[in-house]
């Protein structure tokens, strides 16, 4: 919102003196409840307009890209898991089909089919996450206990498929890590039915809500050639009215299977972008709904890939040959022809990018993460400026990012 | 994908000293460095890579000549492509490239972590500062000569450091990562070992 909306003639009144007034600068977190995680704003205001912000970020750095470079292909998949920590299925799955391309490695169908399932289920548990936290930051606290109540059950459905509610590492090079157990599908299926009706009382507590609308409605516009031009990805790209998806527009996985639609936003404010993540949810449903029911059989993993997924355990004990390869493997790493890929796929917050630089063996010479939530933060100077103080809170929250992912 | 090999033929026609970069998967080109700004405005404006995705600083080890690249990713938002763009830095010892703030905003926070992380220097940057690490932090992590352990360093409050006396200290390897090196064929030398065996929790830092 321009300073000269509140006031139509500050200009004027300013020249003569009359509004002489001390810029304050204000430092907002980086423990401050709506700046989800370690995000640091350093702000100059005027009153209660921004009139310049400046993020800081690195808080959370922890060297992910080093790291990498000194472990093998495998060891770094418990990594990605912390990247965006509200999504680590997504992750997992975007970092091993990034290696899976250097290598030229196709996976079989089944395996193919979920990683789309899982993905698909991070993806409604990030925006679960997402929508409640946003609620809270404008003041509506009962989404969020209906949103973490869904969150619940999808973790629930985590922690039998992968065995950890949070930290998944469920993606392998090559496959992942085991097949689905027995009855999953079907639970996973429930879960989705009675999701849908649920999502719907739980967007009726917002959408229409004089409260919400006023707080979220034409505030942080973002247009779209700001959009594309600062890198943004995901629904925060979508809600500015460019409909770049990557799951349609360069299918991976096999999405292009699957039927769905992709949400786009007309005005670019922060109600748009809350309008997209909802419909994303009942998107997500349909494609996972689809997956389930045309889920094919066989292997979950690439078989015939040796220097690159591990064999069975049972058959690691049993037989010289899967011995030798286990070990090779474990020591290792997979091995990957020298090169170079890059590879970014359509995560909850937007295009999660890996570029690997390969020369030949287990270990990665380079590992670039392109982390969305780092793209989407770097428009905060232009967005907040003009906003009202309470305004940035609920723009922060409209851009729904993730510090693991953004500092690395 | 024809419309990405098409730009980058109009570009090699453009573009004095364009030549093709090796790749596996998407189209790719070296870009001299005086050249960058020019190809870049030319892939976005008369191709439609309207959209800089990453941008990668590399380190090709200490002895390589030129020892950084950074490399750079396009998409096209209308046809779906993607181009990679890579430049060499000019100057090994004080690595320096053009700046392309000029033709995307998100330009500036990649070539900050590109400074932050391997100290390239890009000319024309409006405020070229640190941006994981803190400002006045006297090293660039990501270059090959830095240990993975880190090094010793001042915290970056002085008052907290003349208070406590302590500082950023780095990490004992205690043997560990075991991995392979990188790209050797011969099992002797591609036995795991660990990274930096030189110190650990019981013998004591070499030089300390």
């Amino acid at each position: 919102m321009p300073v000269e909306h509140i006031f139509p003639d500050s200009a004027a009144r300013n020249a003569q003196g009359e509004f002489e007034t001390e810029k304050m600068s204000l430092s907002m977190g980086p423990s401050h409840p709506s700046t989800h995680g370690v995000l640091r704003l350093q702000m100059e205001l005027d009153g209660e307009i921004v009139t310049k912000a400046d993020p800081v970020v690195g808080y959370l750095h922890r060297g992910d890209e080093k790291i990498a470079e000194n472990m093998t292909y495998n060891q770094f998949v418990p990594y990605t898991d912390r990247l965006d920590y509200l999504a680590p299925l997504a992750n997992n799955m975007a970092y091993a089909i990034a290696v899976e391309k250097l290598a030229k490695l196709e996976v079989p169908p089944r395996c193919q089919a979920i990683r789309v399932i899982t993905a698909e289920m991070a993806r409604i548990s990030a925006h679960m996450m997402g929508l409640g936290a946003f609620g809270i930051d404008v003041g509506a606290w009962t989404v969020f206990l209906y949103s973490f109540t869904e969150r619940e059950k999808l973790y629930k459905l985590f922690e039998e498929l992968t065995g950890a509610r949070f930290t998944t590492s469920y993606a392998r090079i090559g496959g992942v890590a085991r097949d689905i157990p027995e009855g999953w599908t079907g639970r996973v299926d429930a879960f989705c039915d009675q999701f849908l009706p649920l999502l719907e009382e739980i967007l009726g507590l917002l959408t229409r809500n004089k409260i919400f609308t006023d707080r979220t409605a034409g505030i942080g516009v973002i247009s779209r050639e700001d959009a594309i031009s600062y890198g943004l990805t995901g629904p925060n790209l979508r809600a500015s009215g460019v409909p770049l998806d990557l799951r349609k527009d360069k299918p991976y996985s096999g999405y292009e299977q699957y039927d769905f639609d992709v949400a786009i936003g007309s005005k670019g404010d922060a109600y748009d972008r809350y309008l997209v993540r909802g419909e994303e949810m009942r998107q997500s449903v349909r494609i996972i709904k689809q997956a389930i029911a045309k889920l094919p059989g066989g292997k979950w993993y690439a078989e015939d890939a040796r220097k690159i997924f591990a064999p069975p355990k049972d058959k690691v004990l049993s037989s010289m040959e899967e011995l030798i390869q286990n070990f090779m493997l474990v020591t290792e790493g997979p091995q990957m022809p020298a090169g170079e890929v890059y590879f970014e796929a359509e995560n909850p917050k937007g295009a999660l990018g890996f570029y690997v630089v390969s020369k030949g063996g287990g270990v990665p010479f380079r590992l670039k993460i392109r982390a969305p939530s780092f793209c989407n933060l770097s428009i905060l100077p232009k967005v907040c400026v003009g906003a009202m103080v309470s305004d940035v809170v609920s723009i922060l929250g409209s851009l729904d990012f993730v510090m693991g992912e953004c500092d690395r | 994908m024809p419309k990405a090999l098409d730009a980058i033929a109009a570009l090699k026609g453009a573009i004095a000293g364009v030549a093709d970069r090796p790749s596996l998967d998407q189209p790719a080109v070296n870009v001299p460095a005086a050249g960058l700004v020019a190809a870049m405005a030319f892939l976005r404006d008369q191709h439609g890579f309207d959209m800089l995705v990453d941008v990668a600083g590399v380190d090709w080890s200490q002895g390589v000549s030129p020892r950084f690249t950074v490399v750079y990713h396009l998409l096209s938002t209308t046809d779906h492509d993607y181009v990679r763009v890579a430049a060499d830095c000019r100057d090994d010892a004080s690595p320096e490239l053009p700046s392309v703030t000029s033709l995307w905003h998100g330009a500036n926070w990649h070539e900050r972590e590109a400074f932050d992380m391997f100290g390239i220097r890009f000319t024309g940057h409006p405020d070229l500062r640190r941006i994981l690490m803190w400002d006045g932090y006297p090293h660039h992590p990501l270059r090959k000569d830095f240990p993975l352990s880190g090094v010793d360093t001042d915290l970056p409050d002085r008052e907290v450091v003349a208070e406590t006396r302590t500082n950023a200290i780095a990490a004992p390897m205690v043997g560990g990562p075991f991995v392979a090196s990188q790209g050797e064929i011969n099992m002797t030398d591609a036995e795991p070992r660990a990274k930096d065996e030189s110190w650990n929790e019981r013998r004591p830092k070499p030089g300390a």
